[in-house]
């Protein structure tokens, strides 16, 4: 089944699991977007991720949840190769995005990252102006053209909603900002290249409810635009911005499935624990 | 009492007055050069008095007093069993003076002892005059007459009317310095080249005559200038000899003294403590920009300032993209095994080899093996005639070897500021796209430059106050021409080069009398502090400025 939807992209999408448990999510009629096959990483000896199988549907919002540790962030940061800056770390199986393995020897990973932006969990401007931070991915493209920057710049800030609170000090250090402000604008940093998928590490762990608002409204809105891959650590906010939510234990995935039926009618007991709350 | 030890109040205590001794030190050390160096600019009285040792015979005493020490009456009695030395009295009061001697038809500086015991009928004579000479250092004596060309022409109003004869005379004399010094001195480089030119067409047996022609016609145009700037000179010493001042000694002779050779003169028993400072400020000054003369011991030690700090400006420059590159390396890109371990080892070790062993390599490899075979390979036919053009302690020895000396320093502190780029900055940098060299040069590097530049401020203060191995590799007592000047490449990197530090080691060690230059080590030493102040104080300010823009995440 799989092995179909890497061809087509086709529409009967769904976790394929056939270990440990062999609950099979139909998600119909998506777009495939990302997809892992028996996709298992190491630390050293220690393995991380377990046989995971996985279809990220296009221009949804997917969330990751689960306990600490479980692997969620580890998951999330195999789709742009950033494991790769782990030494340690070794990774088996496949991730295909749009058909294609990003694992592949022939995949260059700037690349990649370019189509797969990330926004961490902590804000981490660079020391540099507000203009600077949101053009130093089409600099580092060689763009200096500073018309495009200027209009570049400016889209980007529009469709994170920072532009109005920062227009006339595009020039000032990015480190004045609050941390509310600053996470919207490494998301503007990070739509400015304009990616295919937007990986999201816990974006607002770090920020008061206020802003945590404005990141969940402001994913609401890209999501026309872009995947979005969420990794939670709040239910709640699991339950509000995303299409779909997966959920993870101990490196394995245990359920995947649209998210309305993950949170009201879990087919896994471990699932059914941890919304619950019983544990995690 | 164990409470008190509990609460760690002793213990902030202790920690405070680590810091209290520290700067204590710090402080104690800058005061006394301080105060020790720069009571040499200030103008003393002159004394007037007889000397009268039993046995001797009374002399006169005309003279500065330099300073005076309390020493024990054995040492005296040692000296000269016939001193007479009451059984109560157990030191002396010994007083070191300034005084000019006749030598010849010549009056010269000498320092003396007097106790001050037999030191009678002192006076300060209010119109006895200092003379600074600009050979044969101080005189002093009193007005007589100003004569031109053999003719009285003044005897009256002779202070009066000599300001004016002064200022023509310092002219002068200025015009003939930059003759000599700077036209005569481009000339002369511009010959020697020339001659380093015809060396090479013999060697390669140039058949080529207008070659040799064309080097003829050069040398001899250079000729003709000098020769006008020679009848130009012997037109302005002949002015310039027109003035003669006649002085009365103390003893009632006369002596003449050139103005050419006069630097300043003036009254210091009737100079008020406002003209003295003004004085002062005029010695200072010329300490500072004047060149050394009478075998250091008098005028300025500017060719030492600059060597310094053009030695540390080149040092600066060489070891900053050794040091830095090395240290992205072993940061950023090699693999962290034992290897590295073993280079980082090594490196911080070499931090702790003494300087006088890196002057050592400096010379044995920089100068004999690598300066020896740059000109073998460069200028095959100097080697021939035994000009040496890299293979001679130079600058540039020097600097290099100086740049490895604070390698370490440089690399540590830079691994250091590396370190300490967050890895979300990184992280942040290659998930938009940025390969690794792209987000070393983009961020991680400019986020890092304070740190190299605490690397720099600790090898400025190392490499400036270094002397041992520059002395092998390149500095010299004295140098006829500094490496910065007019002639182009205006930079000589091979020539050697005076150096503060070792002008004081030189003053202290190897003048004749080290009880006179006393004052001038400590007021070297006091500048040449006060050189790496600035050093460091420019350097610092960079790297705040820096830091203010490259401002890191919190935590």
């Amino acid at each position: 089944m799989s092995k179909d939807s890497s061809k087509t992209h086709s529409i009967n999408i769904g976790a394929m699991r056939e270990k440990p448990n062999d609950n099979t999510n139909h998600i119909e009629n998506e777009t495939v977007a990302i997809e892992a096959k028996n996709l298992e990483l190491y630390y050293g000896d220690k393995k991380a991720l377990n046989a995971i199988n996985l279809s990220i549907p296009e221009k949804k919002v997917t969330a990751f949840i689960g306990p600490s540790g479980c692997g969620k962030s580890t998951l999330l940061r195999c789709f742009n190769r950033m494991n790769d800056l782990v030494d340690i770390a070794r990774v088996e199986g496949e991730i295909l995005l749009h058909g294609n393995n990003i694992y592949d020897k022939s995949v260059n990973v700037s690349d990649l990252r370019r189509k797969v932006g990330m926004v961490f969990q902590k804000p981490n401007p660079f020391p540099k102006s507000i203009f600077e931070n949101v053009a130093y991915g089409l600099r580092i493209q060689g763009t200096n053209d500073k018309r495009k920057l200027d209009e570049v710049v400016e889209r980007s800030l529009k469709s994170a909603a920072l532009w109005d609170e920062v227009k006339d000090r595009l020039d000032d250090n990015a480190l004045g900002l609050s941390g509310g402000q600053q996470q919207r604008l490494v998301i503007a940093r990070a739509i400015a290249i304009e990616p295919e998928v937007l990986l999201l590490d816990e974006p607002a762990s770090a920020l008061d409810p206020i802003s945590t608002l404005k990141i969940e409204e402001l994913i609401y809105k890209l999501k026309s635009d872009y995947t979005i891959v969420i990794v939670t650590h709040n239910m709640q906010q699991a339950a509000r911005v995303s299409d779909y939510t997966a959920f993870m234990y101990i490196g394995d995935l245990i359920e995947f499935s649209d998210t309305n039926t993950l949170f009201t009618n879990p087919i896994q007991k471990q699932t059914e624990d941890y919304i619950t709350g019983r544990y995690g | 009492m164990k409470k008190w030890f509990k609460s760690g109040t002793p213990w902030i205590w202790l920690n405070a007055g680590a810091i209290a001794v520290c700067i204590l030190m710090v402080a104690s050390i800058i005061l006394l050069i301080a105060s020790r160096g720069m009571v040499y600019f200030w103008p003393k009285d002159v004394m007037v008095a007889d000397y009268n040792e039993p046995t001797q015979k009374k002399v006169l005493v005309v003279g500065e007093l330099q300073n005076s020490k309390t020493v024990p009456a054995i040492v005296i009695k040692e000296g000269n069993e016939n001193i007479p030395v009451p059984k109560d009295k157990l030191e002396f009061e010994r007083y070191l003076i300034k005084e000019s001697i006749l030598k010849g038809d010549k009056y010269k500086i000498v320092f003396r002892t007097y106790l001050k015991d037999f030191l009678k009928s002192i006076q300060y004579p209010k119109n006895i005059v200092v003379v600074e000479q600009r050979s044969g250092g101080n005189f002093y004596g009193y007005f007589h007459a100003i004569k031109q060309k053999d003719s009285v022409i003044d005897k009256e109003n002779i202070a009066g009317s000599l300001d004016k004869l002064l200022d023509r005379a310092t002219e002068l004399h200025d015009q003939i310095y930059e003759i000599e010094k700077d036209d005569i001195g481009t000339i002369n480089y511009k010959k020697s080249n020339l001659n380093l030119e015809k060396i090479k067409l013999d060697f390669y047996k140039e058949k080529d005559i207008r070659k040799y022609q064309s080097l003829k016609i050069s040398e001899a145009k250079l000729d003709a200038e000098n020769d006008k700037l020679k009848t130009k000179l012997l037109s302005l010493r002949q002015k310039i000899n027109r003035d003669i001042l006649v002085f009365k000694t103390q003893d009632n002779k006369t002596f003449e003294i050139n103005l050419a050779n006069i630097i300043r003169i003036y009254q210091p028993n009737q100079l008020s403590v406002f003209g003295k400072s003004i004085l002062y400020v005029e010695k200072f000054w010329e300490f500072l920009s004047d060149d050394p003369r009478e075998a250091n011991t008098e005028g300025g030690i500017f060719p030492a300032i600059l060597g310094t700090v053009v030695m540390v400006i080149l040092m600066t420059i060489l070891v900053t993209p050794i040091g830095v590159i090395g240290a992205i390396y072993l940061r950023e890109y090699a693999k962290q095994g034992v290897l590295i371990r073993i280079v980082r080892i090594s490196v911080n070790n070499l931090a702790g080899v003494p300087s006088i062993v890196f002057g050592v390599f400096g010379l044995g490899f920089f100068v004999y093996v690598l300066g020896g075979s740059l000109d073998v390979f460069f200028y095959p036919e100097r080697v021939d005639s035994n000009i040496t053009t890299f293979g001679s302690p130079s600058l540039m020895w020097a600097a290099l070897t100086l740049a490895l000396l604070t390698l370490p320093v440089v690399i540590v502190a830079t691994e250091e500021g590396l370190s300490r780029v967050p890895r979300a900055i990184r992280e942040g940098s290659l998930a938009l796209g940025a390969t690794k060299a792209e987000t070393l040069w983009r961020t991680v590097l400019p986020m890092a430059s304070p740190g190299m530049i605490t690397g720099l401020i600790l090898a400025i203060a190392r490499a400036a106050g270094e002397v041992a191995p520059l002395m092998l590799v390149g500095v010299v007592m004295y140098s006829p021409s500094p490496p910065i000047d007019l002639n182009p490449p205006f930079l000589h990197v091979d020539r050697t080069f005076m150096h503060l530090g070792n002008h004081i080691y030189g003053l202290a060690f190897q003048s004749p009398d080290s009880e006179a230059v006393q004052p001038l080590v400590f007021a070297t030493a006091f500048i040449l502090v006060m050189v790496i102040i600035i050093l460091n104080l420019t350097a610092i300010s960079i790297r705040n400025r820096l830091r203010e823009k490259y401002r890191a995440l919190e935590n």
